[in-house]
């Protein structure tokens, strides 16, 4: 399980436990799995998806920088379209 | 001796008033709770993004041209001016304006001036002033929003780099407690150096994607972006502390102006006994002596 979360300047999108994520980065789309290497990576504009035990989930997300580490994801999102 | 009638209502009228600044003190309690919220909301955005910045900066050694950070030769200013919408809030709004002035016709003195006014009270004055202003963006107050913050940001950024401005200032309360507001005028752009706070903890070895300078040049607009939200914050949550304060202060000053004319209005009705006895003890005398 990875720790997901996702932030705004005026909120707080999602925290919890997800088994995958796959993020819009600048240079296109990309995923993270467990145990994945320490990583930033600039964010374009797109989808975000993730799994939880609920299933699948997806924000749209505009410019942001996402951060990997420890199996820790934060995602510093300027503006989320749900 | 004034009248008693006058005196009740003058008691009537000061009694209403003081309704009046308690209810205000309430709002303004609650306000000001939601604007402190609101900067706890923003604090995990803003440190984990100047963690990362810092952690990327630091990995790169320093060496990088960053357009924000350019110094010219100041000719072209741009001030923002943080007010309130509303008034009834103490010196809030006459500190900022004051301090706005002083800056213009002094520090920048014959320099080419643009005041940007944020608030309906600094737009009113400086637009009957002789200001250039650029009013476009005075209504944010109305509902503060990230939205809303970020196209002013990038308002002033994009005059940065366009050379419209060389230098943009920040002139804003900074929020300390309820009671104290802090005056503060900060340099916005050109922005201060990237320094690394110093941490001698081993820098993660991290991948960047798509590229160290990528991602510094996407994370510096963004960082810029989050500092002037926090200014607004600031100012917001400042305004309605200092409204709390002053209406606190104003119901405290009708209590005892109410206690002062309560004492007034007994001494005057026992005036007006004492001296309705004596008119009737004298006339009942005057029957007697017949």
């Amino acid at each position: 399980m990875i720790n997901l979360t996702i932030v705004t300047p005026d909120q707080k999108v999602f925290e919890g436990e997800v088994t995958e994520a796959t993020f819009p980065g600048a240079n296109g789309s990309f995923q993270v799995l467990k145990n994945h290497a320490a990583l930033v990576s600039a964010l374009g504009k797109g989808n975000v998806s993730y799994t939880t035990k609920e299933g699948k989930k997806s924000h749209v997300v505009e410019g942001g920088v996402v951060e990997v580490k420890d199996n820790k994801i934060v995602l510093l999102a300027e503006r989320v379209i749900e | 001796m004034a009248n008693l009638k006058e005196v009740k209502q003058r008691i009537n009228s000061v009694a209403s008033t003081q309704q009046i600044t308690r209810a205000m003190k309430m709002v303004a309690a609650a306000k000001l709770r939601r604007a402190q919220e609101r900067i706890l909301k923003m604090r995990p955005y803003s440190q984990k993004l100047t963690a990362i910045l810092d952690e990327v900066v630091s990995s790169m050694g320093g060496e990088l041209e960053i357009a924000y950070a350019e110094k010219r030769p100041v000719q072209k200013v741009l001030i923002v001016a943080m007010t309130s919408d509303k008034g009834l809030c103490g010196a809030f709004n006459s500190n900022i304006l004051k301090t706005t002035s002083g800056l213009v016709s002094n520090e920048y003195k014959g320099k080419d001036v643009t005041v940007l006014p944020l608030g309906k009270k600094a737009f009113e004055f400086f637009t009957r002033r002789d200001f250039r202003i650029n009013g476009d963006f005075f209504e944010i107050f109305k509902d503060v929003s990230y939205e809303e913050v970020r196209k002013i940001a990038s308002f002033a950024m994009e005059g940065f780099i366009k050379r419209e401005f060389d230098e943009v200032v920040l002139v804003y309360n900074h929020f300390r407690n309820v009671a104290t507001q802090d005056i503060t005028v900060e340099q916005f752009l050109p922005m201060g150096s990237l320094n690394t706070s110093g941490t001698e903890a081993k820098p993660t070895d991290y991948i960047l994607e798509p590229s160290k300078e990528y991602v510094v040049q996407d994370l510096v607009p963004t960082a810029l972006k989050t500092q002037f939200y926090k200014a607004v914050l600031e100012s917001n949550a400042s305004e309605h502390g200092a409204r709390m304060t002053s209406m606190d202060k104003a119901t405290e000053n009708a209590a005892e102006l109410l206690k002062e004319l309560k004492l007034m209005y007994n001494r005057t009705r026992q005036a007006a006994i004492t001296s309705e006895i004596l008119e009737i003890v004298a006339g009942a005398n005057a029957l007697e002596g017949n």
